[in-house]
Protein backbone atom coordinates (compact mmCIF):
# COMPACT_ATOMS: atom_id res chain seq x y z
CA UNK A 1 0.00 0.00 0.00
CA UNK A 2 1.13 3.26 -1.15
CA UNK A 3 1.83 6.47 0.97
CA UNK A 4 -0.24 9.59 0.28
CA UNK A 5 0.99 13.37 1.21
CA UNK A 6 -1.73 14.93 3.42
CA UNK A 7 -2.06 17.77 4.68
CA UNK A 8 -2.88 19.17 7.87
CA UNK A 9 -6.81 21.57 7.23
CA UNK A 10 -7.62 21.41 11.04
CA UNK A 11 -6.87 21.50 14.74
CA UNK A 12 -8.45 20.94 17.92
CA UNK A 13 -7.49 20.55 21.70
CA UNK A 14 -9.67 17.91 23.18
CA UNK A 15 -7.97 17.68 26.40
CA UNK A 16 -4.89 18.64 28.08
CA UNK A 17 -2.98 15.90 26.54
CA UNK A 18 -5.42 14.90 23.40
CA UNK A 19 -5.70 16.82 19.64
CA UNK A 20 -7.92 16.44 17.00
CA UNK A 21 -6.57 16.36 13.72
CA UNK A 22 -8.04 16.93 10.23
CA UNK A 23 -6.17 16.14 7.12
CA UNK A 24 -6.90 16.37 3.87
CA UNK A 25 -5.74 13.09 1.91
CA UNK A 26 -5.74 13.08 -1.81
CA UNK A 27 -6.10 9.23 -3.03
CA UNK A 28 -7.10 8.07 0.53
CA UNK A 29 -10.64 6.21 0.74
CA UNK A 30 -12.77 3.53 1.79
CA UNK A 31 -11.69 3.56 5.24
CA UNK A 32 -14.03 0.87 7.69
CA UNK A 33 -14.80 2.12 11.51
CA UNK A 34 -12.05 0.70 13.84
CA UNK A 35 -9.56 1.03 10.69
CA UNK A 36 -6.15 3.22 11.48
CA UNK A 37 -3.44 4.45 9.20
CA UNK A 38 0.37 4.72 9.40
CA UNK A 39 1.68 8.16 9.94
CA UNK A 40 5.29 9.33 8.69
CA UNK A 41 7.01 12.40 9.38
CA UNK A 42 10.01 12.86 7.61
CA UNK A 43 12.79 14.88 9.40
CA UNK A 44 14.89 17.71 7.07
CA UNK A 45 18.14 15.07 7.84
CA UNK A 46 16.12 12.52 5.50
CA UNK A 47 15.18 10.87 9.16
CA UNK A 48 11.83 9.15 9.57
CA UNK A 49 9.40 8.30 11.78
CA UNK A 50 6.05 6.13 11.70
CA UNK A 51 3.46 5.95 13.92
CA UNK A 52 0.08 4.19 13.71
CA UNK A 53 -3.17 6.17 14.41
CA UNK A 54 -6.43 5.04 14.74
CA UNK A 55 -9.24 6.97 12.66
CA UNK A 56 -11.72 8.81 15.07
CA UNK A 57 -14.23 8.96 11.64
CA UNK A 58 -14.30 6.38 8.97
CA UNK A 59 -15.99 6.89 5.13
CA UNK A 60 -14.97 10.44 5.06
CA UNK A 61 -13.48 9.79 1.67
CA UNK A 62 -10.25 11.90 1.04
CA UNK A 63 -10.06 13.58 5.01
CA UNK A 64 -8.66 11.91 7.43
CA UNK A 65 -10.09 12.21 10.98
CA UNK A 66 -7.48 11.44 13.86
CA UNK A 67 -7.14 12.22 17.51
CA UNK A 68 -3.83 12.10 19.00
CA UNK A 69 -2.66 11.80 22.53
CA UNK A 70 0.61 13.04 23.66
CA UNK A 71 3.54 10.61 24.97
CA UNK A 72 5.70 12.72 26.65
CA UNK A 73 9.66 12.11 25.03
CA UNK A 74 8.30 10.83 22.22
CA UNK A 75 8.94 11.37 18.12
CA UNK A 76 6.14 11.98 16.61
CA UNK A 77 3.18 12.75 19.32
CA UNK A 78 4.43 16.11 20.64
CA UNK A 79 4.55 17.49 17.38
CA UNK A 80 1.19 16.26 16.00
CA UNK A 81 -0.17 17.76 19.39
CA UNK A 82 1.39 20.90 19.95
CA UNK A 83 3.25 22.16 16.66
CA UNK A 84 1.21 20.63 13.23
CA UNK A 85 -0.35 23.76 11.97
CA UNK A 86 -2.90 24.18 8.86
CA UNK A 87 -0.91 23.33 6.18
CA UNK A 88 1.68 21.39 6.71
CA UNK A 89 2.47 18.34 5.44
CA UNK A 90 2.82 14.64 6.09
CA UNK A 91 2.20 11.54 4.85
CA UNK A 92 -0.44 8.45 5.56
CA UNK A 93 -0.82 5.19 4.57
CA UNK A 94 -4.18 2.75 4.66
CA UNK A 95 -7.11 2.59 5.39
CA UNK A 96 -5.23 -0.35 7.45
CA UNK A 97 -6.11 -3.56 9.48
CA UNK A 98 -9.15 -5.49 8.96
CA UNK A 99 -9.90 -7.27 12.01
CA UNK A 100 -10.79 -4.78 14.68
CA UNK A 101 -13.62 -3.39 12.60
CA UNK A 102 -17.25 -2.70 12.79
CA UNK A 103 -19.21 -2.94 10.10
CA UNK A 104 -22.95 -1.08 9.77
CA UNK A 105 -24.70 -4.04 8.78
CA UNK A 106 -23.77 -6.59 11.69
CA UNK A 107 -27.49 -6.10 14.33
CA UNK A 108 -25.60 -7.81 17.04
CA UNK A 109 -24.93 -5.97 20.28
CA UNK A 110 -21.80 -4.37 21.01
CA UNK A 111 -19.59 -3.93 24.10
CA UNK A 112 -17.01 -1.70 23.08
CA UNK A 113 -14.32 -1.02 26.30
CA UNK A 114 -11.57 2.12 26.42
CA UNK A 115 -8.80 3.01 28.01
CA UNK A 116 -8.12 6.28 27.82
CA UNK A 117 -6.96 7.56 23.91
CA UNK A 118 -8.16 3.88 23.12
CA UNK A 119 -11.76 5.53 22.77
CA UNK A 120 -10.35 6.80 19.54
CA UNK A 121 -11.26 3.87 17.06
CA UNK A 122 -14.87 3.58 19.12
CA UNK A 123 -15.43 7.53 17.93
CA UNK A 124 -15.04 6.10 14.15
CA UNK A 125 -18.00 3.38 15.05
CA UNK A 126 -20.35 5.77 17.08
CA UNK A 127 -19.90 8.15 14.27
CA UNK A 128 -20.85 5.41 11.81
CA UNK A 129 -24.03 3.66 13.51
CA UNK A 130 -25.27 7.33 13.65
CA UNK A 131 -24.89 7.65 10.05
CA UNK A 132 -26.14 4.18 9.20
CA UNK A 133 -29.39 4.97 7.58
CA UNK A 134 -31.34 2.10 6.51
CA UNK A 135 -28.18 -0.54 7.52
CA UNK A 136 -29.45 -2.84 10.14
CA UNK A 137 -26.58 -1.94 12.30
CA UNK A 138 -28.18 1.71 12.77
CA UNK A 139 -30.15 -0.37 15.62
CA UNK A 140 -27.37 -2.27 17.05
CA UNK A 141 -27.58 -1.98 20.87
CA UNK A 142 -23.70 -0.16 21.93
CA UNK A 143 -22.36 -0.03 25.08
CA UNK A 144 -19.56 2.01 25.51
CA UNK A 145 -17.20 1.65 29.06
CA UNK A 146 -14.55 4.62 28.84
CA UNK A 147 -11.82 4.43 31.69
CA UNK A 148 -9.93 8.00 32.45
CA UNK A 149 -7.64 8.92 34.99
CA UNK A 150 -9.71 12.27 35.67
CA UNK A 151 -12.48 13.95 34.14
CA UNK A 152 -10.11 15.83 32.60
CA UNK A 153 -9.26 13.11 30.46
CA UNK A 154 -12.18 12.20 28.84
CA UNK A 155 -12.36 12.64 25.02
CA UNK A 156 -15.22 13.70 23.39
CA UNK A 157 -17.48 13.10 26.42
CA UNK A 158 -20.17 15.68 25.45
CA UNK A 159 -20.43 13.59 22.24
CA UNK A 160 -20.77 10.52 23.81
CA UNK A 161 -22.88 11.43 25.98
CA UNK A 162 -25.92 12.42 23.66
CA UNK A 163 -28.42 10.57 24.05
CA UNK A 164 -28.76 8.20 21.11
CA UNK A 165 -31.23 5.70 21.41
CA UNK A 166 -29.97 1.98 21.89
CA UNK A 167 -26.41 3.47 22.93
CA UNK A 168 -25.36 3.53 26.62
CA UNK A 169 -21.93 5.33 28.20
CA UNK A 170 -20.09 4.31 31.49
CA UNK A 171 -17.48 6.14 32.63
CA UNK A 172 -14.68 4.84 35.00
CA UNK A 173 -12.45 7.26 36.61
CA UNK A 174 -9.25 5.54 37.93
CA UNK A 175 -7.81 8.69 40.15
CA UNK A 176 -10.51 11.47 40.55
CA UNK A 177 -14.11 10.97 39.75
CA UNK A 178 -16.17 14.28 39.21
CA UNK A 179 -17.88 15.81 42.88
CA UNK A 180 -20.62 13.65 43.62
CA UNK A 181 -20.09 10.91 41.60
CA UNK A 182 -21.83 7.58 42.95
CA UNK A 183 -18.34 4.85 43.14
CA UNK A 184 -14.82 6.34 44.71
CA UNK A 185 -12.21 6.36 41.66
CA UNK A 186 -10.96 2.91 41.22
CA UNK A 187 -9.98 0.45 38.19
CA UNK A 188 -13.11 -1.07 35.71
CA UNK A 189 -14.82 -4.13 37.22
CA UNK A 190 -16.56 -6.68 36.24
CA UNK A 191 -19.81 -4.83 36.82
CA UNK A 192 -19.01 -1.85 34.26
CA UNK A 193 -19.02 -4.85 31.66
CA UNK A 194 -21.97 -6.59 32.92
CA UNK A 195 -25.27 -5.25 31.82
CA UNK A 196 -28.84 -6.56 30.39
CA UNK A 197 -28.12 -7.28 26.53
CA UNK A 198 -24.50 -7.67 26.50
CA UNK A 199 -23.60 -10.72 27.94
CA UNK A 200 -22.06 -13.80 26.46
CA UNK A 201 -25.44 -15.48 25.62
CA UNK A 202 -26.60 -12.35 23.48
CA UNK A 203 -24.19 -12.86 20.66
CA UNK A 204 -22.74 -9.75 21.58
CA UNK A 205 -19.15 -8.45 19.94
CA UNK A 206 -16.65 -7.08 22.40
CA UNK A 207 -14.02 -4.57 21.22
CA UNK A 208 -10.94 -3.51 23.96
CA UNK A 209 -8.90 -0.84 22.95
CA UNK A 210 -6.03 0.99 25.48
CA UNK A 211 -2.38 0.83 26.51
CA UNK A 212 -1.31 -3.07 26.66
CA UNK A 213 -1.43 -3.32 30.77
CA UNK A 214 -5.82 -1.92 30.27
CA UNK A 215 -6.38 -4.28 27.68
CA UNK A 216 -4.85 -7.70 29.11
CA UNK A 217 -7.30 -7.05 32.85
CA UNK A 218 -10.45 -5.89 30.65
CA UNK A 219 -9.93 -8.86 28.41
CA UNK A 220 -9.19 -11.22 31.41
CA UNK A 221 -12.41 -9.65 32.63
CA UNK A 222 -14.58 -10.43 30.16
CA UNK A 223 -13.41 -14.15 29.11
CA UNK A 224 -13.95 -14.69 33.10
CA UNK A 225 -17.44 -13.13 32.38
CA UNK A 226 -18.14 -16.19 29.69
CA UNK A 227 -17.57 -14.13 26.58
CA UNK A 228 -15.52 -16.72 24.03
CA UNK A 229 -12.55 -15.03 23.51
CA UNK A 230 -12.85 -15.67 19.81
CA UNK A 231 -15.55 -12.61 20.48
CA UNK A 232 -12.94 -10.39 21.88
CA UNK A 233 -11.14 -8.16 20.12
CA UNK A 234 -8.15 -6.03 21.37
CA UNK A 235 -5.95 -3.50 20.23
CA UNK A 236 -2.99 -2.09 22.52
CA UNK A 237 -0.97 0.33 22.42
CA UNK A 238 2.04 2.16 24.26
CA UNK A 239 2.61 4.90 26.27
CA UNK A 240 0.50 3.75 29.30
CA UNK B 1 -5.09 1.66 18.32
CA UNK B 2 -3.51 5.36 18.56
CA UNK B 3 0.06 5.30 18.71
CA UNK B 4 3.04 3.25 20.22
CA UNK B 5 5.25 6.94 20.44
CA UNK B 6 7.98 5.56 22.37
CA UNK B 7 11.61 4.49 22.81
CA UNK B 8 12.06 0.80 21.36
CA UNK B 9 12.89 -0.47 24.45
CA UNK B 10 9.86 1.09 26.21
CA UNK B 11 7.58 0.04 23.82
CA UNK B 12 5.20 -3.09 25.35
CA UNK B 13 3.29 -5.85 23.21
CA UNK B 14 1.23 -5.11 20.80
CA UNK B 15 -1.47 -6.54 18.53
CA UNK B 16 -0.38 -8.27 15.00
CA UNK B 17 -2.67 -5.29 13.58
CA UNK B 18 -0.36 -3.32 14.42
CA UNK B 19 1.96 -4.13 11.32
CA UNK B 20 -1.04 -4.14 8.78
CA UNK B 21 1.28 -0.97 7.33
CA UNK B 22 4.17 -3.01 6.88
CA UNK B 23 3.09 -5.66 6.10
CA UNK B 24 1.02 -4.43 3.30
CA UNK B 25 4.47 -3.90 1.28
CA UNK B 26 5.13 -7.38 1.61
CA UNK B 27 1.51 -8.97 1.19
CA UNK B 28 -1.07 -8.35 -1.48
CA UNK B 29 -3.43 -9.01 0.83
CA UNK B 30 -4.34 -7.68 4.06
CA UNK B 31 -1.86 -9.81 6.18
CA UNK B 32 -3.40 -9.37 9.39
CA UNK B 33 -6.76 -11.44 8.52
CA UNK B 34 -4.70 -14.02 6.78
CA UNK B 35 -4.65 -17.25 9.00
CA UNK B 36 -1.24 -18.56 10.57
CA UNK B 37 -0.58 -22.18 11.57
CA UNK B 38 2.09 -22.32 14.63
CA UNK B 39 4.76 -24.53 13.74
CA UNK B 40 5.59 -25.51 17.49
CA UNK B 41 2.37 -25.68 18.91
CA UNK B 42 0.02 -26.05 16.13
CA UNK B 43 -2.12 -22.89 17.03
CA UNK B 44 -3.96 -21.89 14.11
CA UNK B 45 -5.30 -18.03 14.12
CA UNK B 46 -5.47 -15.09 12.08
CA UNK B 47 -2.45 -13.13 12.47
CA UNK B 48 -3.73 -10.01 14.21
CA UNK B 49 -4.57 -11.62 17.28
CA UNK B 50 -0.88 -12.59 17.48
CA UNK B 51 1.51 -10.75 19.74
CA UNK B 52 3.88 -8.23 18.06
CA UNK B 53 6.67 -6.98 20.12
CA UNK B 54 8.91 -4.00 18.44
CA UNK B 55 12.60 -4.49 18.73
CA UNK B 56 16.05 -2.14 17.67
CA UNK B 57 16.11 -5.21 15.11
CA UNK B 58 12.98 -5.25 13.58
CA UNK B 59 8.96 -6.40 14.85
CA UNK B 60 8.95 -10.11 16.39
CA UNK B 61 5.70 -11.62 16.45
CA UNK B 62 4.61 -14.57 18.57
CA UNK B 63 2.30 -17.33 18.98
CA UNK B 64 -0.39 -16.26 21.17
CA UNK B 65 -0.49 -19.26 22.99
CA UNK B 66 2.85 -20.77 23.46
CA UNK B 67 4.67 -17.54 22.52
CA UNK B 68 7.34 -19.10 19.71
CA UNK B 69 8.66 -16.58 17.27
CA UNK B 70 6.17 -17.05 14.54
CA UNK B 71 7.56 -14.48 12.26
CA UNK B 72 10.27 -11.29 11.99
CA UNK B 73 9.79 -8.55 10.12
CA UNK B 74 13.06 -6.19 9.40
CA UNK B 75 12.85 -3.16 7.79
CA UNK B 76 15.66 -2.61 5.37
CA UNK B 77 16.38 -0.03 2.78
CA UNK B 78 14.91 -1.84 -0.21
CA UNK B 79 11.91 -2.92 1.89
CA UNK B 80 10.81 -5.18 4.36
CA UNK B 81 12.44 -8.80 4.77
CA UNK B 82 10.13 -11.37 6.48
CA UNK B 83 11.14 -14.54 8.02
CA UNK B 84 8.02 -17.24 8.69
CA UNK B 85 10.21 -19.82 9.88
CA UNK B 86 7.71 -20.49 12.69
CA UNK B 87 4.99 -20.55 10.63
CA UNK B 88 3.62 -23.84 9.04
CA UNK B 89 1.86 -22.43 7.24
CA UNK B 90 0.11 -19.04 6.20
CA UNK B 91 -3.27 -18.64 4.42
CA UNK B 92 -4.78 -15.38 2.28
CA UNK B 93 -8.14 -14.03 4.16
CA UNK B 94 -11.04 -15.94 2.94
CA UNK B 95 -9.15 -18.55 1.58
Amino acid sequence: MSWHVATVVGARPLTGTARALTLSAPGFAGALPGQHVDLRLTAPDGYQATRAYSLARAGHDERVDLVVDEVPGGEVSPYLVHDARPGDQLEIRGPLGGYFVWHDDDPAPVLLVAGGSGVVPFLAMLRARRSAGQQPGRHAPFRLVCSVRAPGDAIEREEIDAPDPGLQARWVYTRQAPPGWPTPPGRITTADLTAPGFGPDDGTSVFVCGPTGFVEAAAGLLTGLGHPPGRVRTERFGGA
Amino acid sequence: MTTHDAPVHDRPTLDGSALAGLLSEVYAFDATLAVVRCASCGHTDVFARATVYLTAMGAVVRCATCTAVLLVVVERPDGPRVSASGAAWVQAPGG
